[in-house]
């Protein structure tokens, strides 16, 4: 699947994007990260030309928790208890990365320092894979419990859905709450019902990847540790798309970004600062001139094989 | 590669190599810098009037409590140079002396006042202190709403008056988190609360909360690690609030703070009631101990503080999962302060400590807000990618 990843949209490159690909039918376009504000696509509709439709996949959320008290209700649990996993995998992520941070400023003045934080990179990748499978595994079984395919509110919704991107020339998602948005792509099923080229930019482009690592260095209680959320759509495999990179995280902290990449190696973090495009075709590789994160923490332009 | 080293002279010594001081001379002189001058991180202060003496007085520790204002000869302006480093936030007053009597007065050339419920003193920003941006009204930060609640007190036997602050797009179907204020009118009053809830609230860099400012009755008896002020909190106010509003109830959704003998109810609740609240947040607190003998030097209203303190250091428990404690280095608490982080360490909690040049002061507590709210109660801006 074509996978078009853009750089924020505050001053849109998206119309011209459009254009290039010279589009032939109606856009979908997936604005729930916006939630409350989702109807408020305007702006996105003159971009694409009024040629768009929006999924309005978080309105639908919402009459499904109307409509479907018991659905609504078991999803509630759910979140409580995928919470309190999360905070669980937080506390251990904080003492992990705390002794990879630790070992780091010893040096890596020989072998051992650099093998003692090798491993010590290995046990937080080990975290991390344990924490997805974990939240993965707990959707797994709600999903299997509650059956959402046949559930009559979701069934509708999702076969309306599926009509709608199989019209479609391309689907859009834009940014937003990115565990607001990765929810509702999962409750709707549409990485299933997706045939078109995607467009995608900031939390639109991290829901599309196989695992969601949030990020934020600049908060005002201290750069918070980058943590991975949960499984994406895998719409996109082997990528870690950092979107507002620049102004979210500490690129200069070159020793901080090296413990980031080499977390999640070999996928590759691909920044995503203001006018990028990047073309992918789904399978992890990068075009060239993508500017990523490399092993030593600097950040890097692939250069063509 | 650097020029030559710049000698750089004080507007006030520039004024003193003058030959001539009359009246107009002083007065563009008072036009043209804003008192106190600020230059580096040097502060001269200045009186203008007919006066015995002049001094400066304040409560920063580290400095002689009352400064003497030099007369500039043959005129009537007064002043003063004095080193404040960089980022200091220092109030004080002016004595002027005058026919044998003494006069306490805020510094009639600096705009700046600071305001406490026991009146209201200047203030001096030195090189780098500004007033952080987000205490201050937003247009387009949406405002939350403030609802006045009567919680009658078997514990107090009185009537506890809380004001309820409700975030912005507040909803029925959600659940926040809750944070219980001692005295929660002069938090509103003095330290911008409900200003600063809303800017933070809105850029993210705090949850959606549910905020009860309380206020005491008897100050210095309910906040002196009293058995029935804790009561009122754990066993009366919170279970009523989540009976009547959408709040998370467990412990980590809950969080108690104060200021000053406000932090020392904080904890008293918080260690009466150890699985009730998730986070305390303790600004100032006058946690005032003894190591040897019993001299304490606070007086009598501080007897039960140090019992309690004392008892707390001898046997750390662990009251909350995490402690934010944040304190002036001006103030005379700093010691004390510093000296609670190991032991609430070593109780087992998280603890995020931050220091301030500054003194006890409401505006002190107001900057803290946003390091130690967005600490215990994080917004969710790791989630949005805009």
């Amino acid at each position: 699947m074509k996978v078009i990843l853009l750089g924020p949209q505050r001053r849109p490159t998206l119309a011209g994007v459009a254009r290039s690909m010279q589009l032939d039918g109606r856009v979908a376009t997936i604005t729930a990260g916006w939630q409350e504000r989702e109807p408020d696509d305007g702006e996105l509709s003159e971009l694409l030309g009024a040629q768009d439709v929006n999924l309005a996949l978080y309105r639908r959320w919402l009459d499904v928790q109307e409509r479907d008290l018991d659905y609504a209700a078991a999803e509630r649990r759910l979140r409580d208890v995928l919470g309190e996993l999360h905070d669980i995998y937080l506390l251990r992520l904080d003492y992990a990365l705390q002794a990879v941070y630790a070992l780091q400023r010893r040096g890596a003045v020989d072998r051992a320092a650099r093998q003692a934080v090798a491993e010590a990179i290995a046990a937080v990748r080990e975290l991390d894979e344990a924490h997805l499978r974990r939240i993965s595994q707990e959707r797994a079984e709600f999903y299997l419990a509650w059956a959402p395919h046949d559930r009559p509110v979701i069934a509708g919704h999702r076969a309306e859905i599926t009509r709608l991107l199989g019209d479609a020339a391309a689907l859009v998602v834009t940014g937003g709450h990115v565990g607001v948005l990765a929810d509702v792509l999962h409750l709707f099923n549409v990485a299933a019902a997706v045939r078109s080229p995607v467009i995608a930019w900031s939390a639109g482009a991290m829901a599309l990847a196989d695992r969601i690592v949030l990020f934020y260095d600049r908060a005002p209680q201290g750069p918070g540790h980058p943590e991975v959320f949960g499984p994406g759509l895998s719409v996109l495999r082997q990528v870690v798309p950092l979107p507002h990179a620049r102004a979210r995280m500490l690129l200069d902290d070159e020793p901080r970004m090296a413990v980031f990449a080499r977390r999640f190696a070999p996928a590759r973090c691909v920044l995503l600062d203001a006018g990028t495009r990047i073309d992918l075709d789904g399978d992890g590789s990068c075009p060239p001139d993508t500017r990523v994160l490399a092993d030593d923490g600097r950040v890097t332009v692939l250069e063509a094989a | 590669m650097s020029g030559p080293a710049v000698s750089r002279k004080l507007a006030i010594t520039r004024l003193r190599e003058r030959r001539t001081r009359d009246p107009a001379v002083i007065g563009r002189f008072l036009a043209r810098y804003p008192a106190p001058i600020v230059e580096g991180s040097r502060c001269t202060f200045l009186y203008r009037g007919e006066a015995d003496e002049v001094h400066l007085v304040h409560r920063t520790v580290g400095l002689p409590e009352r400064i003497g204002l030099r007369r500039l000869h043959g005129t009537d302006l007064w002043y003063v140079v004095i080193e404040l480093p960089e980022g200091s936030r220092f109030e004080y007053q002016l004595e002027v002396a005058r026919g044998g009597q003494r006069e306490r007065i805020n510094d009639p050339l600096n705009p700046h006042l600071a305001h406490s419920p026991v009146g209201s003193s200047s203030v001096c920003y030195s090189r780098g202190y500004e007033v952080p941006e987000w205490t201050r009204p937003d247009p387009e930060a949406r405002p939350g709403s403030l609802v006045d609640l009567v919680v009658p007190s078997r514990a107090l036997r009185r009537d506890g008056q809380v004001t309820v602050y409700l975030p912005a797009r507040f909803r029925r179907s959600a659940r926040y988190p809750l944070l219980v204020v001692h005295d929660g009118s002069d938090y509103l009053r003095y330290a911008a609360a409900k200003t600063v809830l809303d800017n933070l609230i809105h850029r993210l860099d705090v949850a959606e909360i549910v905020v009860a400012f309380t206020s005491p009755g008897d100050r210095l008896a309910e906040y002196a690690n009293s058995a029935a002020h804790a009561r009122y909190l754990t066993a009366e106010l919170v279970p009523r609030l989540e009976a009547e509003l959408p709040l998370a109830a467990t412990p980590q959704g809950r969080c108690l703070m104060g200021a000053s003998f406000g932090a020392v109810a904080a904890l008293s609740a918080a260690y009466r009631y150890p699985r009730s609240y998730g986070s305390l947040l303790l600004q100032s607190g006058s946690f005032v101990f003894t190591d040897i003998g019993h001299d304490h030097g606070g007086g009598p209203v501080f007897e039960p503080v140090v019992k309690f303190v004392n008892r707390y250091r001898a046997a750390p428990r662990r009251v909350a999962d995490r402690v934010f404690v944040s304190c002036g280095v001006y103030e005379p608490l700093i010691v004390r302060n510093r000296s609670m982080v190991p032991t609430f360490e070593a109780a087992g909690m998280a603890v995020r400590y931050v220091e301030a040049r500054d003194g006890h002061s409401w505006e002190n507590w107001r900057d803290r807000l946003r390091e130690g709210l967005s600490w215990v109660f994080p917004g969710p801006q790791k989630f949005y990618y805009e």
